[in-house]
């Protein structure tokens, strides 16, 4: 049923040029678009050693090791390719110049001289798991997750109560000045964000929120295009309906939880999913408000593995793969409301 | 129960003026039928009575008692709606019983009402299905059970039945006249309709540009209009008008002649006419007689056979459209020519300013 769907040809059952063109354009955009998430999901599993390597691999391979008696380190281990030692596995112990030292494992005690061009590095997929688990152990991951999780959450809840609240009005209620009210609204959108960091700041400074996760909650919960979206949307949702329940001995409060609430889920999906990326996503205005590690946000702390000297890539790689997953599965699971929300309110 | 009263009601809309004082008293039980031209202000009078609309000035009063502050929720009516406003995120039963839960009736009292206004109603098999599962018909159904579970003092219906095809119309037309004798509340009902209004009411209120044109039963309306307006809107086909100017005035009745000389006797009180005067006489199309022997000269138009009935478009020499109803078959031919009989105790006659000449017999008593 599914396979039929998706199998569908524009020739009949076979493959017409067009069919050829829709394929290719799809799996083109595909590459684009999955090709570097899963090169960086690849790349979180590699060691240190592998990430620095060059050319650098897809697959996350590592050279293997073996620990040889007499030896402190485990030592890699070679193939060679060419010479009296062809086809044996060395481990090597140092390389001079042009030349690898190398031993046999079985036989620790004869080295070996082989030139380093009839060597081949033995390699074989291996998940670095540790890049995980270090940042567990030796970082305080789930406190970075902890925050960004509860500004997230918070901010949300905050601003489709507070944005459909205003769209409430703004779409069923008339009264003077509504339409200026709303243009009003709108035209805050053309204000650029960065103008605005100083004066907010100021204002979460002077009511005492700096270093609060609520300094980056509040000043995010009233948003313009939310505002628009749901507006947009209520609008379509007939008075009649809301005559009917004031009938019914609904209070306005009652007419709107009850009645336009629900009726506005698909709008209010889109907001969510909007709220959830702009609050999970969000850098700049958090590295401003929050200066204390244990407040930091996950993409704070992201920012914090990138040193001024030195760079741990294995945790930066890590850590990014488990910041997309919270709102890959946001996305996955509100998804079907999207194109329904955006094509009925005509917002992008 | 529930009398309602209107006294001076006016809405303005900015300056624009849109019910102009309308009095008028809706007796406890009485079915009453609000009918008009689109445009006339009977939904908005509706809406005024529910609540839903603001009153500019005069005062509403439900059983003696001023409601003009009171929300529509606390006066105690239901409406029905032209476009029935289920809500569409709740099952039938949940759309019934949203009124109840709102003034926190208990759960089984709730289940109870809701499950006799069901079987009332024969909709008991679709209790857990949503609006949009249902037909036209079965959700106008849903829309009255909705006003019938919350046993209020007075229904209000806003054209309801106008969404609905010719044939289920007649039904539920039956329904809601069954209902109000079971149910014996006041109801108000807004309809364009004038056959929903002849069939359904108790008392017609006629309304034209925000103004009460007349009050009465559905008889009334028709054998005494009290304007031209009233004559043309009530009874269908329209009624024939002719313009006509009066002859002679006697204590029985006046003749009027028209262009060509032709004269008519009408028997209406000749109070406040002259000879002279300029007036327009109206007969219904189903008071006319038409023959080849007597009466007014016409030529057919177009003939309409129903079968039962049939109906004669025609047009007299000075341009007069005259359509005639006759039982029956006929032989006539379209292009014919034949003459038209007014009997005089059917003629009504109207003024320069609409207003009726009181009819001194009429037709269906004699």
């Amino acid at each position: 049923m599914l396979w039929s769907f998706i199998s569908r040809t524009r020739g009949r059952n076979r493959f017409d040029l067009t069919d050829w063109l829709t394929w290719g354009y799809l799996i083109f955009g595909m590459l684009l678009m999955f090709g570097p998430v899963l090169w960086v999901a690849m790349s979180s599993f590699k060691t240190d050693a592998a990430l620095s390597e060059y050319p650098p691999s897809f697959l996350p391979l590592a050279t293997q090791t073996a620990m040889v008696k007499g030896y402190d380190k485990p030592l890699p281990l070679y193939e060679i390719t060419a010479g009296e030692h062809k086809g044996s596995v060395l481990a090597q112990i140092r390389r001079i110049g042009l030349n690898a030292q190398m031993v046999d494992p079985a036989h620790p005690d004869e080295k070996i001289n082989v030139k380093i061009g009839d060597r081949q590095p033995k390699r074989e997929l291996t998940f670095a798991w540790d890049n995980y688990s270090k940042l567990f152990k030796r970082f305080n991951f789930m406190r970075y997750f902890w925050n960004s999780v509860f500004i997230t959450v918070v901010a949300t809840v905050i601003t489709v109560l507070f944005n459909s609240m205003a769209a409430f009005a703004l779409a069923k209620y008339k009264f003077r000045g509504r339409m200026v009210v709303f243009l009003l609204i709108i035209a805050t959108l053309m204000i650029p964000p960065t103008i605005n960091l100083v004066p907010i700041y100021l204002v979460v400074n002077e009511l005492g929120l700096v270093n609060t996760p609520w300094a980056v909650i509040w000043p995010a919960v009233a948003t313009p295009t939310g505002v628009f979206l749901l507006r947009q949307y209520m609008l379509t949702i007939p008075d009649d309906l809301l005559d009917a329940a004031r009938m019914d001995h609904a209070s306005e409060w009652r007419v709107y939880w009850r009645i336009v609430l629900p009726l506005a889920a698909p709008a209010i999906a889109v907001l969510v999913i909007f709220s959830v990326m702009w609050r999970w996503n969000e850098f700049l205005w958090p590295l401003i408000v929050l200066n204390r590690s244990e407040q930091f946000t996950l993409q704070l702390a992201l920012n914090a593995f990138q040193g001024d000297l030195q760079t741990s890539w294995s945790g930066l790689l890590a850590m990014t793969i488990l910041t997309l997953l919270p709102i890959t599965i946001v996305f996955a699971i509100l998804q079907k409301n999207i194109t329904a929300g955006i094509a009925q309110s005509g917002v992008k | 129960m529930a009398v309602v009263e209107l006294d001076k009601l006016v809405k303005d809309y900015g300056d624009m003026r849109a019910i102009h004082g309308v009095d008028l008293t809706i007796e406890d039980g009485e079915f009453c039928v609000f009918v008009g031209p689109s445009g006339c202000g009977k939904s908005t009078l509706l809406r005024m009575i529910a609540g839903l609309e603001e009153i500019s000035s005069g005062e509403l009063r439900i059983d003696g008692t001023c409601v003009n502050e009171q929300r529509a929720a606390e006066r105690g009516l239901a409406m029905v709606f032209q476009t029935y406003a289920l809500y569409p995120h709740m099952t039938v039963r949940e759309n019934l019983g949203f009124g109840l839960e709102n003034i926190k009736t208990p759960k089984d009292e709730i289940r109870r009402r809701v499950d006799e206004a069901a079987r009332m109603l024969q909709i008991g098999d679709y209790l857990d299905r949503r609006p949009k599962q249902l037909s036209g018909g079965q959700r106008q159904r849903v829309a009255i059970g909705r006003a019938v579970v919350r046993e209020p003092k007075v229904f209000l219906f806003d054209e309801p039945l106008s969404n609905l095809d010719a044939e289920l119309r007649v039904v539920m037309r039956g329904e809601i006249s069954s209902l109000h004798r079971r149910l014996g509340n006041t109801m108000i009902y807004v309809t364009h309709d004038q056959v929903e209004a002849m069939t359904m009411a108790d008392k017609i209120v006629v309304l034209k540009a925000g103004l009460i044109q007349q009050v009465g039963s559905p008889l009334d309306l028709y054998n005494r209009p009290a304007n031209q307006f009233v004559a043309g809107f009530i009874g269908s086909p329209r009624m024939n008008f002719m313009a006509m100017s009066v002859t002679k005035v006697e204590s029985d009745g006046i003749v009027v002649a028209d262009t060509n000389g032709r004269s008519f006797t009408a028997a209406v009180s000749p109070d406040g006419v002259a000879p002279g005067d300029a007036v327009t006489i109206g007969v219904r199309p189903e008071h006319l007689e038409i023959g080849s022997e007597r009466g007014h000269p016409v030529t057919v138009e177009t003939i309409e056979q129903l079968g039962g009935e049939s109906y004669l478009y025609c047009k007299d020499a000075d341009g007069h459209p005259i359509t005639v109803h006759k039982s029956g078959q006929t032989k006539i031919k379209a292009g014919d020519a034949a003459q038209v009989f007014l009997p005089e105790e059917s003629i009504h006659v109207f003024k320069k300013d609409g207003t009726a000449l009181t009819r001194l017999r009429i037709g269906e008593e004699a």
